[in-house]
C-alpha cells in the first residue's frame, strides 16, 4: 500500500494541525488503547497503567514523536523509523496485530479532539499512514 | 453468554438517544466505502462511487448506511441475545451476499470513529471500550451463521 502525493499532503497538514499537543495524543491513545483492548497491558507489566500515570503520558510522548517524526519524513518512513524497527524487532516483538489496535485508538484520539480535521479524505492518509508505519515497524520481525 | 455491566449499558444507552441514526448510518457507510476502497466490490449497482465527494453524496450509499445502522438499533435492544437477532441477516450475509465478515469489523471500527467525531470529549476511553465491544460482538454475531 502506497502513500500519494495527496496521503503525504493530507498527513503532513493533520500533524501540522495536531502540533504541540501531539504528546497529549499520544497518551490519550495509550489509554484507550488499555482500556478498549486489555490484551495490549501485557506488553507493560512494568508500568503503572493508573488514570493519569505519568509513565503512560511519558510514553505517549515517544509514540507520538515517533509519528510526527514519521510524518515529517514520510517519503522514508523506513528510514526515519530504522532504530524503532530494529527495537521491536530485537526487543520489543509486540504482535503484529496490536498496531492496528493503536491506530484504531488513535484516530478515535483525532476524531474526538478535533473532528473538522478528519474528514473522510484525511481519515483515508492518516489510516494509510499508520498502517505504513505499523508495517515498518514489524519489517524486520524475521 | 455475553455480559454487560450496568455502565456498559448506560454508556450504550446515552450515546445511542442522541445519535442520529440516517446521518451517523450514511457517514459511517461513506467512511467505510472511501477508507477501504476495496469494500465497493459490493457496490457495484449503486452508481457513482469514483470520488470521496461521489460517495458521500450518493443516495443509495445515505439509504444503505441507514439500514445499516437501524438495525445496529435492534441489536441495542436486544444485547442479551445478539446472535439470535442477527442470525437471518447472517445467513443472508453469508449465502446470498458472499461477504467477507472482515468487513464487520472494519464498519465497527468506522461507527466508533465516527461515533467519536460527533461526540467529543464525551466519547470517553469507557464509551469507546463499551461500542468496541459491541461492535465486536455484532460483527461476531453477523458471522456466526457462515459456513
Amino acid at each position: 500500500m502506497v502513500l500519494s502525493a495527496n496521503d503525504k499532503a493530507n498527513v503532513k497538514a493533520a500533524f501540522g494541525k495536531i502540533g504541540g499537543q501531539a504528546e497529549e495524543y499520544g497518551a490519550e491513545t495509550l489509554e484507550r488503547m488499555f482500556a478498549t483492548y486489555p490484551q495490549t497491558k501485557t506488553y507493560f507489566p512494568h508500568f503503572d497503567l493508573g488514570k493519569g500515570s505519568a509513565q503512560v503520558k511519558g510514553h505517549g510522548k515517544k509514540v507520538a514523536a515517533a509519528l510526527v517524526e514519521a510524518a515529517n519524513n514520510i517519503d522514508d518512513i523506513a528510514g526515519a523509523l530504522s532504530k524503532l524497527s530494529d527495537l521491536h524487532a530485537q526487543k520489543l516483538r509486540v504482535d503484529p496485530v496490536n498496531f492496528k489496535l493503536l491506530g484504531q485508538c488513535f484516530l478515535v484520539v483525532v476524531a474526538s479532539r478535533n473532528p473538522s480535521l478528519l474528514t473522510p479524505e484525511v481519515h483515508a492518509s492518516l489510516d494509510k499512514f499508520l498502517c505504513a508505519v505499523g508495517t515498518v515497524l514489524t519489517a524486520k520481525y524475521r | 453468554m455475553v455480559h454487560w455491566s450496568a455502565e456498559e449499558k448506560q454508556l450504550i444507552a446515552s450515546v445511542w438517544g442522541k445519535v442520529s441514526v440516517e446521518e451517523c448510518g450514511a457517514e459511517a457507510l461513506a467512511r467505510l466505502l472511501i477508507v477501504y476502497p476495496w469494500t465497493q466490490r459490493f457496490f457495484d449497482n449503486f452508481g457513482n462511487l469514483s470520488s470521496p465527494t461521489a460517495i458521500i453524496g450518493n443516495p443509495k450509499v445515505r439509504a444503505h448506511g441507514k439500514k445499516v445502522l437501524t438495525s445496529f438499533g435492534e441489536a441495542i435492544k436486544n444485547l442479551d441475545n445478539l446472535k439470535g437477532t442477527y442470525s437471518k441477516l447472517s445467513e443472508l450475509h453469508c449465502e446470498k451476499l458472499h461477504v467477507d465478515p472482515e468487513n464487520f469489523r472494519l464498519l465497527g471500527d468506522i461507527l466508533v470513529i465516527v461515533l467519536a467525531t460527533h461526540f467529543g470529549k464525551d466519547f470517553t476511553p469507557a464509551c469507546q471500550a463499551t461500542w468496541q465491544k459491541l461492535v465486536g460482538l455484532v460483527a461476531h454475531a453477523l458471522a456466526h451463521k457462515y459456513h
